[in-house]
């Protein structure tokens, strides 16, 4: 996996390793001893095999650590997973987050900015495609929406992934640990253009997004109710209808 | 020593079976799959209302309450006259079993009929399943789950009417008796089914 | 013709075997509507292997665009402009590739092979009787499944194309054209599995009715084979949950027809709701998937190793509680989904719970070949394999039940390596496995043994080499459903690992002619088949290859449990089950008297 890029990626990959130790074990144990057997209990010229019907101890054996195993495995997860989930819960995105609007539709995204003034539909919002920009180190808090059909917020390093469901609105935070440029990707079918639906996730310095914020309204871009396909800034936009690959 | 005697002697007793024919166990297996269907139905229109209640109407608003409960009355009273049709075969008493069958294919095709008169009416007030042609109290989808669950129901009432009727021939021409009653049984359970369905939704599509 | 009906088992009712009455039904009725169960399990195998080998060509198809993106195919240029001008492959053709691709091995070859076949082969044999409880209704659940079939086809051919939206269809895209490109397509796609639900569910009816109602004397519960076990439970699961897909395609359909927008938000519709319809059907049908599997690789490694199966009670017990659990999972393919968080926590540990009785079949598996006498004859082979398999997928499953790893590899080949590990991995081993084991008894011919073993090899080697490598291609973050990788800059360096699994997939698709080869050559050029090849216990294997119209001269009986293998003391490694505890076996006169010896008269 890309190194992680949010506070709570590696929370999340510290479980995924849990599994893999765990599976991993398990794994090397039942396959080696397939192999063994095969090989110990082959038949050999008069080799008989031993007539027993199971053994009920090691039924239980079976059962109950298996059970403990898997029950560890939920108590692990299922912090974590409430908190990036549930954005406004304790420990998840605080309230003076930076709000932005993300609306998905086929094929781009269409993500609104507050502008200065920090509060969404203000006369001071501005609407970029295709471009997530974010301070590093201050929560980030996504109303999630789509137009058309569903689709799926998947940005890879920050390990987060939240499906775009049309007539819903759907709470998602992060906060960014590194600056860079971040692929965002569209992780649900969508249709035709589902496999070029990318954007991209810049992650400033702090006074960088604000010099970027402050440029982006000096230069126009589109109000937050102008349609965001009649962009002056087409040439900051990567993907567009028929644009061949790299 | 009769052949399958024999063998029961010398083999340990089997667990045997729930002593229910074949086709009779068949039947009721069947009827659970239906219970499924209809489960699924149902609800996917109590997610929809209870997400979205301003898109519906009150009772009595759009629907005709009053003959879609006589009519419901019908349907129970098809049950009452199939159970006698399948109490008359068990004792034997062909004639009874083709009376009351007969009267519950009518009361059975008379409830389809009615369905289909009330139909045309709320199509006629605008009370459609297409969304762009709504034109009712309430929204798009009260129309799009009733015609679809009183619609499934409705075709699986002319299915049973239809068996009825070849239950009906069959009896006509002596097939049944005290003994052998099996299709009549069958297709009493369906019937009852069917009708147990429609209690169901006349009280949740009609009355709530 | 009057058929009495009892209020007991249909002794009387059945139509045994009668050797000195010819078999004199017409062509038509012995070969084509036919209603004898054997007959309609082979009509299922030739019907479902058509279906597996079109499945694998979209596979091929895939694999080629993602292997070489652009690049024309070999062969392609047969394909029409819409689909691939030139041979290059067009992004709304890939969409309707890897939808059909899933929904003909899903429905089409998977489930007929397992409940079509091995249901129909095995379980009137295995519970002694003559045919299925409704021979007629068996008849009409093959002829209904075959138009689904033609039908699913027919849809590649239509204006718009084949269905395009997955084979989990989620709307909006699945119901409105003007956002999936595909209009008839995929309505064909809705009716086309209307019409196969209809099929599975008189084929589900018939096979309660017949293990609950029609087993031998002495055929108690826990004697059945563990493939009727596996069957019956699977039969619930259709019965129960076919109907719910039903209601689904129907609103789904009703939504790209007549106007209703159940799915659709702009009037109160939700489309969370048709997920949730979905994989409430979704998840009891992956089980529909397996079970049946796990029952066909318990039979074979027991009889492989001479053994009886280590546990069959809990073996019994295991797949009751898989299909029962089976049904408080869905959610777990919607975390993601907007669906309430809660909702996720609760289904993540319903979800984990049921990894526990298939690591109990897993354990009892290695239980049975412990201390047994190993024969590798082909069938054990691909067993062992399933075996093998199997528990890779599941343990690759218990990263996908954790909601926070399922937030990263959701959507990615992570979860299309897991869906591959138990689907091919598992049930299509078990599948092989099975043929190679009962093929002899239903065709009277031995599949070519080097074949079977060279089958084996090939597509062993080669299905780890395709699937394993796309747990990495998802932990890189390689989405699902995706014509072009390419257009993501993080996605350009898996190319390689593309590639590499590409060509073996083309190689694995290249190992499956030996397995048609085998089958068609057998059919008519393979070894003669003895009543018992592999020297096993169950009733199948009492009666000659393949059996008679009416199976058995008469009701057999049944003395003993059908994994006796190695029993001490005697001097075979194998009991049959029909075999009187004195050694004598019974033969029972048609004619009416017993001279049944050893009886007491």
């Amino acid at each position: 996996m890309p190194e992680s890029a949010s506070t709570f990626g590696a929370g999340i990959d510290s479980i995924y390793y849990i599994i893999l130790w765990i599976t991993g074990a398990i794994f090397v144990l039942v396959e080696t001893a397939l192999i063994v057997f095969i090989i110990r209990y082959r038949h050999r010229e008069g080799r008989v095999a031993v007539h027993t019907h199971g053994s009920k101890k090691a039924e239980i054996v079976w059962t109950v650590i298996p059970f403990i195993l898997v029950l560890f495995i939920v108590y692990a997860s299922n912090d974590i997973w409430l908190q990036v989930k549930r954005a406004d819960q304790e420990g998840a995105a605080p309230a003076d987050a930076l709000r932005l609007r993300v609306v998905a539709k086929q094929f781009e995204w269409n993500v609104t900015y507050p502008g200065p003034d920090e509060e969404l539909d203000t006369s001071d919002d501005f609407v970029k495609r295709n471009q997530l920009h974010v301070p590093i180190g201050r929560a980030v808090r996504i109303d999630l929406g789509s137009e058309d059909v569903i689709h799926s917020f998947f940005l890879p390093d920050f390990r987060v992934k939240q499906d775009a469901v049309p007539g819903m609105t759907i709470p998602v935070w992060f906060e960014a640990t590194r600056t860079g440029e971040f692929p965002l990707a569209c992780a649900e079918l969508c249709g035709l253009g589902h496999y070029r639906m990318r954007a991209s996730l810049t992650v400033h310095e702090a006074d960088d997004f604000d010099r970027w914020q402050s440029e982006e309204i000096e230069s126009g871009s589109p109000a937050a109710d102008a349609d965001a396909s009649d962009s002056e800034t087409a040439d900051e936009n990567k993907v567009n209808e028929g644009e061949e690959s790299a | 020593m009769s052949q399958a005697a024999a063998i029961h002697a010398q083999a340990p007793r089997p667990m045997e079976g729930m002593k229910v024919y074949n086709v009779k166990l068949g039947m009721w297996v069947f009827l659970l799959s239906e219970v499924m269907f209809f489960s699924g139905l149902i609800g996917a229109y109590i997610i929809l209302r209870f997400a979205h209640p301003e898109h519906w109407a009150a009772p009595g608003e759009v629907l005709a309450v009053p003959l879609t409960a006589f009519n419901t009355f019908m349907l129970i009273c098809s049950s009452v006259t199939m159970v006698k049709a399948f109490a008359a075969i068990e004792h034997g008493d062909q004639a009874g079993l083709k009376k009351w069958l007969l009267a519950t294919i009518v009361l059975g095709a008379a409830f389809v009929g009615i369905q289909v008169v009330e139909y045309t009416k709320l199509i006629e007030h605008g009370f459609v399943p297409i969304a762009s042609l709504y034109a009712a109290e309430g929204g798009p989808l009260y129309g799009s789950t009733f015609y679809t669950m009183t619609g499934f129901h409705g075709v699986h009432v002319s299915i049973g009417v239809l068996c009825l009727s070849f239950t009906a021939f069959q009896a006509f021409r002596g097939r049944y008796t005290e003994e052998y009653y099996g299709g009549v049984e069958i297709i009493g359970l369906y019937w009852h089914f069917v009708d147990l369905v429609w209690i169901i939704l006349f009280t949740i599509v009609y009355l709530i | 013709m009057t058929t009495p009906q009892l209020l007991a088992p249909n002794v009387s009712a059945q139509h045994w075997a009668d050797p000195s009455h010819p078999d004199d039904r017409p062509f038509i009725r012995k070969y084509v509507f036919s209603t004898d169960h054997k007959t309609i399990g082979n009509q299922f195998m030739f019907m479902s292997l058509f279906f597996l080998m079109i499945g694998g060509a979209l596979a091929m198809m895939i694999r080629w665009q993602l292997g070489w993106p652009g690049l024309p195919m070999p062969g392609g240029g047969v394909l029409p402009e819409t689909m691939a001008p030139g041979g290059i492959l067009l992004p709304e053709f890939y969409n309707s590739l890897v939808t059909m691709h899933g929904t003909f091995m899903i429905f089409f070859a998977i489930m007929p092979l397992l409940v079509g076949m091995f249901g129909n082969w095995l379980i009137p044999l295995h519970v002694g009787a003559s045919d299925m409880a409704f021979p007629r209704l068996n008849m009409m659940s093959f002829w209904t499944a075959v138009p689904a079939g033609f039908i699913m086809l027919a849809s590649f051919a239509v204006e718009g194309g084949a269905a395009g939206a997955g084979w989990t269809a989620y709307p909006p895209l699945s119901a409105v054209p003007e956002y999936s490109g595909v209009s008839t397509g995929q309505q064909l796609w809705c009716v086309s599995l209307v019409i196969l639900g209809f099929s599975s569910l008189m084929g589900a009816v018939n096979y309660i009715t017949t293990i609950v109602n029609m087993r031998a004397p002495g055929m108690t519960w826990l004697r059945l084979p563990l493939p009727v076990w596996a069957l019956f439970i699977t039969a619930i699961l259709i019965l129960l949950a076919m109907p719910i897909l039903a209601g689904a395609l129907i609103m789904l359909l009703f939504d790209q027809t007549i106007g209703t927008t159940f799915f659709l938000p702009e009037t109160g519709g939700q489309p969370l709701m048709w997920q949730h319809l979905f994989w409430y059907f979704g998840h009891p049908e992956v089980y529909i998937l397996i079970l049946p599997a796990m029952g066909i690789a318990s039979e074979v490694i027991a009889n492989g190793s001479r053994k009886p199966v280590f546990g069959y009670p809990a073996m019994v017990g295991a797949i009751i509680a898989i299909a029962f659990l089976g049904w408080i999972v869905w959610g777990h393919h919607m975390f993601q989904s907007g669906m309430n968080p809660l909702l996720g926590s609760s289904f993540m540990l319903s979800t984990m719970i049921i990894a526990v009785p298939s690591a109990i079949k897993v354990f009892n598996w290695l239980g049975t070949i412990w201390r047994g006498d190993i024969h590798l004859h082909t069938p054990m082979l691909n067993a062992l394999a399933f075996v093998a398999m199997f528990v890779i997928g599941g343990l690759s499953g218990v990263f996908m039940a954790s909601t926070p790893v399922d937030i990263y590899i959701h959507d990615t080949y992570f979860i299309v390596a897991h869906i591959h590990y138990v689907l091919f991995g598992g049930s299509l081993f078990a599948i092989f496995a099975g043929l190679y084991f009962w093929f002899p008894k239903f065709y009277g011919r031995m599949l070519n043994p080097t074949l079977g073993k060279i089958h084996f090899a090939l597509t062993f080697v080669f299905y780890n080499l395709v699937f394993f490598p796309m747990h990495n291609l998802g932990l890189g973050g390689m989405m699902r459903r995706i014509y072009d990788p390419n257009q993501y800059g993080f996605l350009e360096p898996l190319q390689p690992m593309n590639t590499f699994i590409s060509v073996f997939a083309l190689a694995l698709g290249a190992s499956q002619l030996v397995f048609f080869f085998n089958i068609l050559w057998s059919l008519w050029r393979g070894e003669k088949a003895p009543e018992n090849p592999w020297s096993s216990n169950s009733l199948e294997w009492d009666l000659p290859s393949p059996p008679p119209h009416g199976n058995f001269e008469a009701m057999p009986a049944v003395y003993r449990g059908p994994y006796e293998y190695s029993y001490p003391g005697r001097g075979e490694d194998f009991w049959p089950q029909s075999e009187p505890p004195n050694g004598r076996r019974a033969r029972v006169e048609t004619s009416g008297a017993p001279v049944a010896e050893g009886v007491p008269q």
